[in-house]
Protein backbone atom coordinates (compact mmCIF):
# COMPACT_ATOMS: atom_id res chain seq x y z
CA UNK A 1 0.00 0.00 0.00
CA UNK A 2 1.54 3.37 -0.77
CA UNK A 3 0.25 6.70 0.20
CA UNK A 4 1.25 10.13 -0.90
CA UNK A 5 3.67 11.64 2.08
CA UNK A 6 1.79 13.79 4.34
CA UNK A 7 4.73 15.68 5.52
CA UNK A 8 7.63 17.64 3.96
CA UNK A 9 10.46 15.76 2.96
CA UNK A 10 12.77 18.56 3.53
CA UNK A 11 14.00 18.29 7.24
CA UNK A 12 15.43 22.14 7.26
CA UNK A 13 12.14 23.17 5.93
CA UNK A 14 10.44 21.45 8.15
CA UNK A 15 12.49 22.84 11.16
CA UNK A 16 12.06 26.37 10.45
CA UNK A 17 8.18 26.18 10.51
CA UNK A 18 8.51 25.10 13.99
CA UNK A 19 9.70 28.10 14.53
CA UNK A 20 7.46 29.88 13.11
CA UNK A 21 4.73 29.74 16.01
CA UNK A 22 4.31 33.12 18.13
CA UNK A 23 5.00 32.54 21.50
CA UNK A 24 5.96 28.68 21.53
CA UNK A 25 9.23 26.84 21.62
CA UNK A 26 8.47 23.14 19.91
CA UNK A 27 10.90 20.48 21.76
CA UNK A 28 13.11 20.15 18.61
CA UNK A 29 16.53 18.08 18.98
CA UNK A 30 18.15 21.06 19.39
CA UNK A 31 16.57 21.99 22.50
CA UNK A 32 16.31 18.48 23.55
CA UNK A 33 20.40 18.56 23.73
CA UNK A 34 20.54 21.74 25.56
CA UNK A 35 18.16 20.83 28.36
CA UNK A 36 18.76 17.31 28.53
CA UNK A 37 20.33 17.79 32.16
CA UNK A 38 17.73 20.00 33.00
CA UNK A 39 15.05 17.75 32.30
CA UNK A 40 16.45 14.98 33.00
CA UNK A 41 16.81 16.91 36.65
CA UNK A 42 13.08 17.71 36.87
CA UNK A 43 12.58 14.38 35.71
CA UNK A 44 14.10 13.40 39.17
CA UNK A 45 11.32 14.85 41.32
CA UNK A 46 9.30 11.87 40.52
CA UNK A 47 10.73 9.96 43.17
CA UNK A 48 9.55 10.97 46.93
CA UNK A 49 13.01 11.26 48.77
CA UNK A 50 14.19 13.73 45.79
CA UNK A 51 11.63 16.02 46.13
CA UNK A 52 12.45 15.82 50.13
CA UNK A 53 15.82 16.50 49.25
CA UNK A 54 15.26 19.36 46.48
CA UNK A 55 12.33 21.21 48.92
CA UNK A 56 14.62 20.82 51.82
CA UNK A 57 18.25 22.61 49.68
CA UNK A 58 17.04 23.89 46.48
CA UNK A 59 20.18 25.31 45.36
CA UNK A 60 22.04 22.30 47.01
CA UNK A 61 19.79 20.01 44.92
CA UNK A 62 20.62 21.95 41.61
CA UNK A 63 24.08 22.18 42.10
CA UNK A 64 24.17 18.38 41.91
CA UNK A 65 23.23 18.61 37.88
CA UNK A 66 25.02 19.35 35.24
CA UNK A 67 23.44 22.71 34.61
CA UNK A 68 24.17 26.17 34.11
CA UNK A 69 24.42 28.60 36.70
CA UNK A 70 21.45 30.68 34.45
CA UNK A 71 19.46 27.46 34.50
CA UNK A 72 19.76 26.83 38.06
CA UNK A 73 18.74 30.79 38.71
CA UNK A 74 15.49 30.23 36.12
CA UNK A 75 14.42 26.98 38.29
CA UNK A 76 15.01 28.79 41.64
CA UNK A 77 12.89 31.71 40.32
CA UNK A 78 10.02 29.65 38.26
CA UNK A 79 10.94 31.18 35.55
CA UNK A 80 8.93 28.64 33.11
CA UNK A 81 9.79 30.56 29.77
CA UNK A 82 13.46 30.78 30.39
CA UNK A 83 13.61 27.56 31.28
CA UNK A 84 11.66 26.89 27.88
CA UNK A 85 14.30 29.13 26.19
CA UNK A 86 17.02 26.92 27.85
CA UNK A 87 15.63 23.33 26.46
CA UNK A 88 13.47 22.88 29.27
CA UNK A 89 10.17 20.71 28.09
CA UNK A 90 6.96 21.23 30.32
CA UNK A 91 5.97 17.40 31.20
CA UNK A 92 9.92 17.62 32.02
CA UNK A 93 8.87 20.71 34.48
CA UNK A 94 5.27 19.72 35.55
CA UNK A 95 6.88 17.14 38.27
CA UNK A 96 7.92 20.40 39.78
CA UNK A 97 4.71 21.90 39.53
CA UNK A 98 3.65 19.16 41.40
CA UNK A 99 6.47 19.12 43.71
CA UNK A 100 5.40 22.59 44.31
CA UNK A 101 2.13 21.58 44.73
CA UNK A 102 0.58 24.33 42.28
CA UNK A 103 -2.30 23.57 39.98
CA UNK A 104 -0.74 22.52 35.98
CA UNK A 105 -3.06 25.61 34.78
CA UNK A 106 -2.13 28.07 37.16
CA UNK A 107 1.79 27.43 36.58
CA UNK A 108 1.02 27.46 32.46
CA UNK A 109 -0.54 30.81 33.16
CA UNK A 110 2.93 32.05 34.59
CA UNK A 111 4.49 31.91 30.86
CA UNK A 112 1.33 34.28 29.80
CA UNK A 113 0.92 38.23 30.08
CA UNK A 114 -2.46 37.38 32.31
CA UNK A 115 -2.18 36.77 36.32
CA UNK A 116 -4.01 33.38 37.05
CA UNK A 117 -7.78 34.61 37.76
CA UNK A 118 -7.97 36.28 33.99
CA UNK A 119 -5.84 32.63 32.34
CA UNK A 120 -8.71 30.63 34.07
CA UNK A 121 -11.38 32.57 33.43
CA UNK A 122 -10.08 33.05 29.65
CA UNK A 123 -9.63 29.07 29.25
CA UNK A 124 -13.88 28.88 30.96
CA UNK A 125 -14.78 31.36 28.26
CA UNK A 126 -13.40 29.07 25.65
CA UNK A 127 -9.86 29.40 25.82
CA UNK A 128 -7.15 31.59 23.14
CA UNK A 129 -8.02 32.40 19.72
CA UNK A 130 -5.47 31.15 17.50
CA UNK A 131 -6.40 34.31 15.20
CA UNK A 132 -2.89 36.49 14.79
CA UNK A 133 -0.61 33.82 16.56
CA UNK A 134 -0.72 31.00 13.84
CA UNK A 135 2.35 32.19 11.99
CA UNK A 136 5.06 34.73 12.75
CA UNK A 137 6.07 35.60 8.77
CA UNK A 138 2.51 34.76 7.49
CA UNK A 139 1.26 37.39 10.19
CA UNK A 140 -2.08 35.63 10.59
CA UNK B 1 -10.22 -15.44 16.14
CA UNK B 2 -9.57 -12.02 17.54
CA UNK B 3 -12.15 -9.21 16.66
CA UNK B 4 -11.86 -5.54 16.25
CA UNK B 5 -15.00 -4.34 17.05
CA UNK B 6 -14.78 -0.65 18.42
CA UNK B 7 -12.78 2.52 18.22
CA UNK B 8 -12.87 4.76 20.95
CA UNK B 9 -11.27 8.22 21.39
CA UNK B 10 -10.47 10.54 24.25
CA UNK B 11 -8.81 13.33 25.72
CA UNK B 12 -6.25 12.45 29.16
CA UNK B 13 -6.30 15.41 31.22
CA UNK B 14 -4.41 14.39 34.10
CA UNK B 15 -7.28 17.12 35.99
CA UNK B 16 -10.03 14.72 34.74
CA UNK B 17 -8.39 11.88 37.18
CA UNK B 18 -7.86 14.45 39.95
CA UNK B 19 -11.64 15.58 39.51
CA UNK B 20 -12.53 11.54 39.26
CA UNK B 21 -10.44 10.19 42.26
CA UNK B 22 -11.73 13.21 44.43
CA UNK B 23 -15.02 12.82 43.88
CA UNK B 24 -15.58 16.32 42.24
CA UNK B 25 -16.91 14.73 38.69
CA UNK B 26 -20.31 15.85 38.70
CA UNK B 27 -19.89 19.51 40.25
CA UNK B 28 -20.33 22.73 38.35
CA UNK B 29 -16.63 22.38 36.58
CA UNK B 30 -16.54 18.76 35.99
CA UNK B 31 -20.17 17.57 35.57
CA UNK B 32 -20.22 18.58 31.47
CA UNK B 33 -17.40 16.83 30.97
CA UNK B 34 -17.89 13.65 32.67
CA UNK B 35 -21.85 13.92 31.22
CA UNK B 36 -20.27 13.16 27.88
CA UNK B 37 -18.57 9.71 29.25
CA UNK B 38 -22.00 8.24 30.68
CA UNK B 39 -23.24 6.89 27.56
CA UNK B 40 -20.33 5.50 27.17
CA UNK B 41 -19.62 3.57 30.45
CA UNK B 42 -23.15 2.33 29.72
CA UNK B 43 -22.13 0.98 26.54
CA UNK B 44 -18.91 -0.73 27.78
CA UNK B 45 -20.70 -2.37 30.27
CA UNK B 46 -22.92 -4.19 27.42
CA UNK B 47 -19.57 -4.31 25.20
CA UNK B 48 -17.57 -6.75 27.62
CA UNK B 49 -14.51 -6.11 25.20
CA UNK B 50 -11.80 -9.05 26.27
CA UNK B 51 -8.76 -6.24 25.57
CA UNK B 52 -8.23 -2.65 24.91
CA UNK B 53 -5.07 -1.81 22.96
CA UNK B 54 -4.92 1.39 24.21
CA UNK B 55 -2.64 4.34 22.30
CA UNK B 56 -1.36 7.12 24.59
CA UNK B 57 2.44 9.13 25.12
CA UNK B 58 3.73 8.80 27.86
CA UNK B 59 4.48 12.58 29.61
CA UNK B 60 8.18 11.87 30.70
CA UNK B 61 7.51 9.08 33.26
CA UNK B 62 8.27 6.02 32.34
CA UNK B 63 10.32 7.22 29.46
CA UNK B 64 12.71 9.80 29.97
CA UNK B 65 15.23 11.71 27.93
CA UNK B 66 17.67 8.68 27.68
CA UNK B 67 15.57 6.36 25.89
CA UNK B 68 12.55 7.99 23.53
CA UNK B 69 10.94 5.17 21.30
CA UNK B 70 8.65 6.65 18.27
CA UNK B 71 5.94 3.66 19.03
CA UNK B 72 6.42 1.43 22.05
CA UNK B 73 4.15 -1.93 22.97
CA UNK B 74 3.79 -3.08 26.05
CA UNK B 75 4.15 -6.97 26.75
CA UNK B 76 4.49 -7.53 30.15
CA UNK B 77 1.98 -9.20 32.69
CA UNK B 78 1.18 -5.97 34.40
CA UNK B 79 2.11 -2.06 34.84
CA UNK B 80 2.13 0.53 37.70
CA UNK B 81 0.47 3.92 38.10
CA UNK B 82 3.46 6.29 37.81
CA UNK B 83 4.08 8.42 40.24
CA UNK B 84 4.35 11.74 37.82
CA UNK B 85 5.53 14.04 41.20
CA UNK B 86 2.02 14.15 43.27
CA UNK B 87 2.09 10.23 44.25
CA UNK B 88 0.59 7.49 42.07
CA UNK B 89 -3.14 7.53 41.23
CA UNK B 90 -5.05 5.24 43.57
CA UNK B 91 -6.22 3.27 41.10
CA UNK B 92 -6.36 -0.39 40.30
CA UNK B 93 -3.07 -1.90 38.45
CA UNK B 94 -3.28 -2.05 34.60
CA UNK B 95 -3.23 -6.09 34.19
CA UNK B 96 -1.70 -6.55 30.08
CA UNK B 97 -2.51 -9.53 27.89
CA UNK B 98 1.31 -10.65 26.77
CA UNK B 99 -0.13 -13.58 24.25
CA UNK B 100 -2.01 -11.14 22.12
CA UNK B 101 0.92 -7.83 22.55
CA UNK B 102 3.25 -10.42 21.46
CA UNK B 103 1.35 -11.38 18.70
CA UNK B 104 0.69 -7.68 18.06
CA UNK B 105 4.87 -6.98 18.65
CA UNK B 106 5.75 -9.90 16.42
CA UNK B 107 3.46 -9.32 13.41
CA UNK B 108 3.69 -5.59 13.79
CA UNK B 109 7.70 -6.24 13.25
CA UNK B 110 7.08 -8.62 10.15
CA UNK B 111 4.82 -5.78 8.43
CA UNK B 112 7.91 -3.86 8.65
CA UNK B 113 6.92 -1.47 11.90
CA UNK B 114 10.18 -1.88 13.76
CA UNK B 115 8.18 -1.56 17.22
CA UNK B 116 10.24 -1.08 20.80
CA UNK B 117 9.15 -3.71 22.70
CA UNK B 118 8.76 -2.81 26.79
CA UNK B 119 8.41 -5.35 29.31
CA UNK B 120 8.60 -3.58 32.83
CA UNK B 121 6.85 0.17 33.08
CA UNK B 122 4.24 2.27 34.92
CA UNK B 123 1.92 4.03 32.98
CA UNK B 124 0.91 7.35 33.47
CA UNK B 125 -2.30 9.45 33.17
CA UNK B 126 -2.27 9.31 29.75
CA UNK B 127 -3.18 5.68 30.26
CA UNK B 128 -4.91 5.72 33.06
CA UNK B 129 -7.26 8.78 32.80
CA UNK B 130 -8.90 7.21 30.07
CA UNK B 131 -9.75 3.72 32.20
CA UNK B 132 -11.36 5.93 34.38
CA UNK B 133 -13.32 7.94 32.02
CA UNK B 134 -14.70 4.70 30.24
CA UNK B 135 -14.84 2.13 33.52
CA UNK B 136 -15.69 4.87 36.69
CA UNK B 137 -14.71 4.00 40.18
CA UNK B 138 -13.81 0.00 39.53
CA UNK B 139 -11.89 -2.65 41.89
CA UNK B 140 -10.08 -3.75 38.84
CA UNK B 141 -10.12 -2.68 35.65
CA UNK B 142 -12.54 -4.82 33.73
CA UNK B 143 -10.73 -5.57 30.61
CA UNK B 144 -6.92 -6.15 30.00
CA UNK B 145 -4.40 -3.64 28.46
CA UNK B 146 -2.20 -3.30 25.95
CA UNK B 147 -0.34 -0.38 26.44
CA UNK B 148 0.74 1.43 22.62
CA UNK B 149 2.78 4.33 23.82
CA UNK B 150 3.84 6.92 21.08
CA UNK B 151 6.69 9.65 21.60
CA UNK B 152 4.81 12.90 20.75
CA UNK B 153 6.83 15.29 22.94
CA UNK B 154 10.71 14.99 21.45
CA UNK B 155 10.14 16.51 17.44
CA UNK B 156 9.66 14.79 15.13
CA UNK B 157 6.64 12.63 16.17
CA UNK B 158 5.32 10.17 13.58
CA UNK B 159 3.52 11.49 10.87
CA UNK B 160 -0.23 10.92 10.64
CA UNK B 161 0.08 8.90 7.79
CA UNK B 162 2.40 6.73 9.32
CA UNK B 163 -0.20 6.36 12.68
CA UNK B 164 -2.89 5.35 10.52
CA UNK B 165 -0.69 2.62 8.67
CA UNK B 166 0.74 1.39 11.89
CA UNK B 167 -3.41 1.55 12.58
CA UNK B 168 -3.92 -0.74 9.80
CA UNK B 169 -1.41 -3.09 10.40
CA UNK B 170 -2.24 -3.50 14.21
CA UNK B 171 -5.70 -4.61 12.48
CA UNK B 172 -4.32 -7.26 10.50
CA UNK B 173 -2.11 -8.36 13.47
CA UNK B 174 -5.42 -8.69 15.91
CA UNK B 175 -7.38 -10.57 12.92
CA UNK B 176 -4.74 -13.17 12.71
CA UNK B 177 -4.65 -13.77 16.34
CA UNK B 178 -6.12 -17.31 16.56
CA UNK B 179 -8.33 -17.24 20.15
CA UNK B 180 -11.62 -15.51 20.19
CA UNK B 181 -11.63 -12.24 21.76
CA UNK B 182 -13.49 -8.65 21.88
CA UNK B 183 -10.79 -6.27 21.04
CA UNK B 184 -11.33 -2.51 20.89
CA UNK B 185 -8.70 0.10 20.26
CA UNK B 186 -8.63 3.51 21.87
CA UNK B 187 -6.68 6.79 20.58
CA UNK B 188 -6.03 9.63 23.31
CA UNK B 189 -5.05 12.90 23.80
CA UNK B 190 -5.71 16.25 22.49
CA UNK B 191 -7.64 17.86 21.27
CA UNK B 192 -6.46 21.55 20.93
CA UNK B 193 -3.95 22.67 23.89
CA UNK B 194 -1.13 24.82 24.48
CA UNK B 195 0.82 24.15 27.86
CA UNK B 196 3.51 26.16 27.50
CA UNK B 197 5.01 29.98 26.35
CA UNK B 198 2.82 33.09 25.91
CA UNK B 199 0.74 31.41 23.59
CA UNK B 200 -0.66 28.98 26.06
CA UNK B 201 -4.75 28.49 26.67
CA UNK B 202 -5.23 27.95 22.90
CA UNK B 203 -8.03 25.81 21.77
CA UNK B 204 -9.90 26.21 18.61
CA UNK B 205 -12.64 24.49 18.84
CA UNK B 206 -13.60 24.63 14.47
CA UNK B 207 -10.65 22.49 13.85
CA UNK B 208 -11.08 19.98 16.60
CA UNK B 209 -14.72 19.76 15.44
CA UNK B 210 -13.53 18.99 11.74
CA UNK B 211 -10.71 16.92 12.88
CA UNK B 212 -13.84 14.79 14.80
CA UNK B 213 -15.86 14.82 11.69
CA UNK B 214 -13.12 13.75 9.28
CA UNK B 215 -13.04 10.19 11.63
CA UNK B 216 -16.22 9.35 10.68
CA UNK B 217 -17.22 7.62 7.04
CA UNK B 218 -15.14 6.47 4.69
CA UNK B 219 -12.75 9.52 3.72
CA UNK B 220 -8.84 9.61 5.00
CA UNK B 221 -7.85 12.96 4.40
CA UNK B 222 -6.83 13.30 7.96
CA UNK B 223 -3.94 11.26 7.65
CA UNK B 224 -2.14 13.92 5.48
CA UNK B 225 -2.33 16.56 8.15
CA UNK B 226 1.29 18.02 8.68
CA UNK B 227 2.54 18.45 12.20
CA UNK B 228 3.16 22.45 11.85
CA UNK B 229 -0.71 22.32 10.97
CA UNK B 230 -2.00 20.62 14.36
CA UNK B 231 0.82 22.62 16.24
CA UNK B 232 -0.52 26.57 14.53
CA UNK B 233 -4.33 25.62 14.60
CA UNK B 234 -4.35 23.54 17.99
CA UNK B 235 -1.53 24.28 20.44
CA UNK B 236 1.81 22.82 20.68
CA UNK B 237 0.21 20.27 22.46
CA UNK B 238 -2.48 19.28 19.83
CA UNK B 239 -0.16 16.99 18.70
CA UNK B 240 -1.08 14.31 20.20
CA UNK B 241 -4.38 13.80 18.09
CA UNK B 242 -1.58 12.13 15.50
CA UNK B 243 -2.52 8.86 18.21
CA UNK B 244 -6.11 8.79 17.15
CA UNK B 245 -5.12 8.07 13.90
CA UNK B 246 -3.41 5.22 14.82
CA UNK B 247 -7.28 4.22 15.93
CA UNK B 248 -9.12 5.32 13.30
CA UNK B 249 -6.68 3.72 11.22
CA UNK B 250 -7.16 0.06 12.68
CA UNK B 251 -11.23 0.40 11.75
CA UNK B 252 -10.88 0.35 7.98
CA UNK B 253 -12.37 1.93 5.18
CA UNK B 254 -15.40 3.31 7.00
CA UNK B 255 -16.47 3.90 10.61
CA UNK B 256 -19.76 4.58 12.08
CA UNK B 257 -20.84 7.35 14.82
CA UNK B 258 -21.82 6.22 17.98
CA UNK B 259 -21.38 8.67 20.34
CA UNK B 260 -19.80 11.98 20.24
CA UNK B 261 -18.65 14.57 23.20
CA UNK B 262 -16.88 17.79 22.93
CA UNK B 263 -16.41 19.93 25.77
CA UNK B 264 -14.12 23.58 26.24
CA UNK B 265 -12.16 23.52 28.83
CA UNK B 266 -10.87 21.18 31.07
CA UNK B 267 -7.91 22.92 32.59
CA UNK B 268 -5.55 24.02 29.59
CA UNK B 269 -7.46 21.70 27.73
CA UNK B 270 -10.43 21.03 25.07
CA UNK B 271 -12.33 17.96 25.77
CA UNK B 272 -13.05 15.63 23.13
CA UNK B 273 -14.43 11.93 22.91
CA UNK B 274 -16.02 9.93 20.14
CA UNK B 275 -16.88 5.86 19.78
CA UNK B 276 -16.97 4.52 16.44
CA UNK B 277 -17.25 1.09 14.74
CA UNK B 278 -15.78 -0.18 11.75
CA UNK B 279 -18.44 -0.87 8.86
CA UNK B 280 -17.82 -3.64 6.52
Amino acid sequence: MTHRASQPTDIHAYLADLEDIPGTRVFTAARARQGYHLNQFAMSLMKPENRARFKADERGYLDEWAITPEAKKAVLARDYNALLDLGGNIYFFSKLFSTDGIAFAEAVSTMTDMPWPDYRQMMINGGRSPEGVRSIREKR
Amino acid sequence: MARLTAGVASSHVPLMGVAHDQKKDRDDYFGPIFAGYDWTRQWEKEQKPDVVILVYNDHASAFDMKIIPTFAIGCGEHYKPADEGWGPRAVPDVIGHPDLAWHIAQSLVLDEFDMTIVNEMDVDHGLTVPLSMMFGDVAEWPVKVIPLAVNVVTYPPPTGNRCWALGEAIARAVASFPEDLNVQIWGTGGMSHQLQGPRAGLINRAWDNMFLDGLVGDSDHLRHIPHIEYLRETGSEGIEMVMWLIMRGALGKTTRCLHRHYHVPCSNTAIGHMVLEPQP
